[in-house]
């Protein structure tokens, strides 16, 4: 049920993009998945096959997750560490006063797409 | 389609497509939405309350008793349920409006589902309104709903080590409610390290251990309301 509500947000966001930035179609989408961001990456791109063909634009678009690892650091001995591997616990001094710097994202990394003017460069785009 | 093309399918027509970069979060659409409507909530100088929890941690009884015991704040509640309008009926009962939206389904509320609950919703004298979210302690933390502050629930008999479990709830809450502080004599919560695991996530969460039960510790919780509601409107 997570995974079905972060697609349908995700297909939302990308209908919006592409409506901005005429696009006409979209190829693939990458995301960044963080390691303990509680995402099922195998649910997710069922979820995802499932809605993209009710978005005329994502029809034919791949999903590309790509894994974001996940790093906590010790207040205690200013040390950083595998969190997967240790979880709460400093392996370095045993404190547990540490907190989580990365591993919890989502992000749209980037998109392949095809606008109406037809143009092949790179860019970036922010969205706010 | 000539040969060529054919034959290397999609591959070739990847070609011409150009490649965007976004580093934007997956709910970017949900996030404008959320603002937008902390503008308007501004507007109307109402403040909304998102009041997260699990099942059964007391919602709408911490409700009921606040309703009760602020006469002099114009109290809404937006319920948002999977289905049914038992909460809202509850509420009601006690003299404050109440919307019943339902999810279809859905582990949260969005802002989208937000706005469209609140459009249903009269604030002629409204101060103060609170979205009462799904009971689940993971998702709803993940979504802005528009609401100006954010306040979770977890009750004594749940215990002191969810900070531990579900860590982002608490980060992402304003003010954590410590409920059914009546039943401590029967649960091993210990309260001191629930606030300590709680504040190691977000120093700079508000703490109100309370029973809606008894009324102890109700005043702290309902002087951080009025404060906020002041604040809000400044």
């Amino acid at each position: 049920m997570h995974e079905m509500g972060i697609v349908l947000h995700l297909a939302k966001t990308l209908d919006e993009l592409a409506e901005e930035q005429h696009i006409t179609k979209i190829g693939s989408v990458t995301l960044q998945v963080g390691e303990v961001s509680g995402i099922m990456t195998e649910l997710f791109t069922d979820a995802w096959n499932y809605f993209k063909v009710r978005h005329p634009v994502l029809t034919e678009s791949e999903l590309i997750l790509e894994t974001l690892p996940a790093v906590t650091y010790c207040q205690n001995c200013g040390k950083t560490y595998e969190t997967v591997k240790y979880g709460k616990i400093c392996p370095h001094c045993g404190s547990p006063e540490t907190y989580l710097l990365s591993g919890n994202e989502c992000i749209i990394k980037q998109i392949e797409a095809e606008t109406e003017d037809g143009t092949e460069s790179e860019e970036t785009v922010t969205i706010e | 389609m000539d040969q060529l093309a054919e034959a290397a399918g999609g591959r070739l027509e990847k070609q011409f497509m150009k490649v965007i970069e976004l580093k934007a979060s997956v709910t970017a659409s949900n996030d404008r939405e959320a603002e937008k409507l902390r503008r308007q909530m501004k507007q109307k100088g109402v403040l909304l309350i998102n009041l997260m929890s699990s099942p059964g941690s007391g919602k709408t009884t911490l409700l009921s008793r606040t309703i009760t015991d602020m006469k002099d704040i114009g109290i809404a509640v937006l319920e948002a349920d999977i289905d049914s309008a038992v909460d809202a009926e509850r509420i009601e009962a006690l003299g404050a409006r109440a919307v019943q939206v339902h999810t279809d389904g859905m582990c949260h509320m969005d802002a989208g589902m937000t706005q469209r609950g609140l459009s249903e919703m009269n604030f002629e004298g409204i101060d103060l309104a609170f979205l009462e979210n799904i009971g689940n302690l993971i998702c709803p933390a993940e979504y802005d709903t528009g609401a100006g502050k954010n306040v979770m629930i977890l009750s004594v008999p749940e215990g002191d080590d969810k900070p531990l479990k579900y860590p982002l709830m608490f980060q992402q809450s304003d003010a954590l409610v410590i409920s059914k502080t009546d039943a401590l004599p029967w649960f091993t919560f210990d309260t001191e390290k629930c606030i300590k695991r709680a504040k190691m996530l977000n120093p700079a969460i508000e703490i109100f251990p309370v029973s809606a039960k008894t009324g102890e510790g109700m005043d702290a919780w309902e002087n951080w309301l009025r404060k906020q509601i002041a604040d809000w409107r400044k």
